[in-house]
């Protein structure tokens, strides 16, 4: 199995405060990796530095087959990120945030326009392509966000906390562009609150106070700690918590 | 290139799809040159004189004619005569009039004049008892001429002329204080806040994430602000020149290249706010009290730095606009050639290249 992502000891500290403390893991190809932990645990803080969006202070990623200390650039080059907050353009029309989008990550023209074109007519947007942005729902949003993030065929998706607020039937919705995703082979870095949405990743790792406390598949989790639901499983580990917020 | 024209229609279009934005950014312009140029002014348009003679007042004469004198003046009208001072300051306080000549003559043919001024606006005031003086003088002179003609007697005669701006317009004074105000409005004001939009959206952390070099992002942010900033330019100075009469001495070519230079300037020091401040409320406090306000007060726009605190004018030193301005003064209404303005190009290039790198330098140290 190809590995994607590898992080070893990887370290994050604000002064003498460690926010992210020797993470160890490894994702591989086409996996829907679920990042869990209570707030403040360190998930957002790890997710970062594997975007490259900050330095860690001490250990190693690599992201794509490549550093994320020495070679952001490409690391940013193969791999589409999606925030809990909203990642597109509110002023802008359906096809033009794709095609910004689209351009960002070098697409060669032409094919921009074809894939737009099938783009919206998989997500049944073709009525709403010059729909404004900000006038769409908030679900319809987060799916739109979630085909751009993954337009450009990157290795990895970051996703955190992509499904904040929408409704569960929504939520279902988006979760099978997520499975097709990851049936062409790109893989999903899933942060979430909801314990259904857990269930739904191939494997779980649980953060608490900057370690990784847990990590296996759900199904193992909640047979080695002996309860029924994944929120159970979150809630003993959680408790081992003596960080506050 | 590709990315960075995609990056420029994106900007556009943010621009544009606020009505009202694009709106006040295209039409401040015309309202503040309309204001500067007629309504706000310090010249005086009316002086109503008193005259105050006692009765019996022997030289009755010749202050009639002083008085016709006066009033031939197309500013100047005598409205009131009075016969005793103490009527003087009702009448002022009432606003009737602005000026009253006292004449008083302790023994004959000793006539002494006073001039009492509402001093009220210290500027107009001033201006008044120059203008009046100067009628006064004359009139003497001339009468002085009139009674001496035998005796050869040779008197200064003063001319003075105003060169520049000959009728002493303020609009002439206004024209460069407002074109530096409104580009430091639009350019540092508007691109600040753009990119804090970004970060407060969260739209920002995508691009971050994306190979996007930053600075493409970042000069496509002022590519739209500078056009505007053009658009700007070409409606000020085509009013200045149809509709206050500036004569536009100087060569279009270099005020429209010291513009461009300091447009690039405020768009730095909007880039310079934005990688300091966190939310748009505060860059529009910062770039409203760390630049709208100096460029009112301490760039020379209103009050001279030369008439300033030495402090006070040492400070000056590091508002842009001053030099902006003091440079578009010579350009625009000495017309001498851009080698005379050398000085003020150094010191805004040498801002514009500080600005920048400490910009480019707080951008990277925030990932």
């Amino acid at each position: 199995m190809e590995t994607v992502i590898e992080v070893q000891g990887l370290t994050k500290s604000f002064g003498s405060f460690k926010a992210v403390d020797h993470l160890n893991f490894k994702v591989a190809k086409g996996e829907i990796f679920g990042f869990l932990g209570a707030n403040g645990a360190g998930k957002t803080t790890a997710m970062r530095m594997l975007c490259g969006l900050s330095k860690p202070t001490s250990g190693s990623a690599r992201v794509a087959g490549y550093d994320v200390q020495l070679n952001p650039e490409k690391v940013k080059q193969n791999i589409g990120y999606m925030s809990q907050r909203f990642s597109l353009y509110d002023d802008l029309k359906v096809e033009e945030n794709i095609r910004l989008f689209a351009g960002i990550y070098g697409i060669p023209r032409p094919l921009i326009k074809t894939q737009t074109e099938a783009l919206l007519e998989k997500l049944h947007f073709t009525e709403e392509r010059n729909t404004m942005v900000r006038a769409l729902p908030l679900g319809w949003k987060q799916k739109l966000a979630f085909s751009v993030a993954v337009f450009h065929q990157p290795k990895v998706v970051f996703l955190d906390e992509p499904t904040g607020g929408v409704d569960p039937v929504t939520r279902r919705q988006f979760w099978e562009l997520i499975y097709e995703a990851a049936a062409q082979g790109i893989t999903v870095f899933v942060t979430t609150h909801y314990m259904d949405e857990a269930e739904y990743c191939d494997r779980l790792s649980m953060m608490v106070d900057g370690r990784i406390e847990a990590l296996d598949s759900p199904q193992q989790l909640k047979e080695k700690m002996g309860v029924a639901s994944m929120d159970e499983v979150f809630r003993l580990l959680a408790r081992k918590a003596k960080r506050t917020e | 290139m590709n990315i960075f024209s995609a990056f420029v229609k994106k900007e556009f279009f943010h621009i544009f799809r606020d009505r009202r934005t694009i709106l006040i950014l295209l039409v401040m312009p015309i309202v503040q040159i309309i204001l500067f140029g007629f309504a706000i002014s310090v010249e005086i348009q009316q002086i109503r004189v008193a005259f105050v003679v006692s009765a019996s007042s022997p030289s009755k004469t010749s202050i009639q004619q002083l008085a016709r004198k006066v009033d031939a003046n197309e500013i100047c009208s005598v409205t009131h005569w009075y016969s005793s001072v103490d009527a003087v300051d009702a009448a002022m306080k009432k606003g009737e009039i602005d000026v009253a000549f006292c004449f008083q003559e302790k023994e004959p043919h000793h006539l002494q004049v006073q001039m009492l001024i509402d001093a009220v606006n210290p500027t107009i005031a001033t201006s008044e008892s120059y203008y009046l003086e100067a009628i006064v003088t004359d009139f003497l002179r001339k009468q002085q001429l009139n009674t001496q003609k035998s005796s050869a007697v040779s008197l200064i005669q003063p001319s003075v002329q105003m060169l520049y701006n000959p009728q002493m317009l303020s609009a002439y004074n206004f024209v460069p204080g407002v074109m530096g105000l409104i580009f430091i409005l639009i350019c540092t004001l508007m691109t600040s806040i753009s990119i804090v939009r970004e970060t407060e959206t969260g739209t920002m952390e995508i691009l971050l994430v994306s190979p996007v070099r930053p600075i493409y992002m970042i000069f496509a942010k002022m590519v739209p602000y500078f056009v505007i900033s053009c658009i700007n330019l070409a409606t000020i100075l085509l009013l200045a020149y149809f509709l206050l009469h500036i004569p536009m001495t100087g060569s279009i070519i270099s005020i429209c290249l010291l513009s461009f230079l300091y447009i690039f300037l405020s768009l730095s020091l909007g880039l310079l706010i934005s990688t300091v401040v966190k939310s748009q409320v505060a860059a529009m406090i910062g770039s409203i009290m760390g630049l709208m306000i100096p460029v009112t007060l301490l760039s020379g726009m209103i009050f001279p730095v030369e008439n300033m605190p030495w402090a006070l004018q040492r400070v000056t030193a590091i508002v842009p606009a001053r030099w902006y301005i003091s440079a578009m003064r010579k350009l625009m209404i000495e017309g001498v050639s851009i080698t005379h303005v050398s000085t003020e190009i150094m010191v805004l290039v040498g801002m514009s290249v500080f600005v920048l790198l400490l910009a480019f330098k707080n951008f990277k140290n925030r990932l």
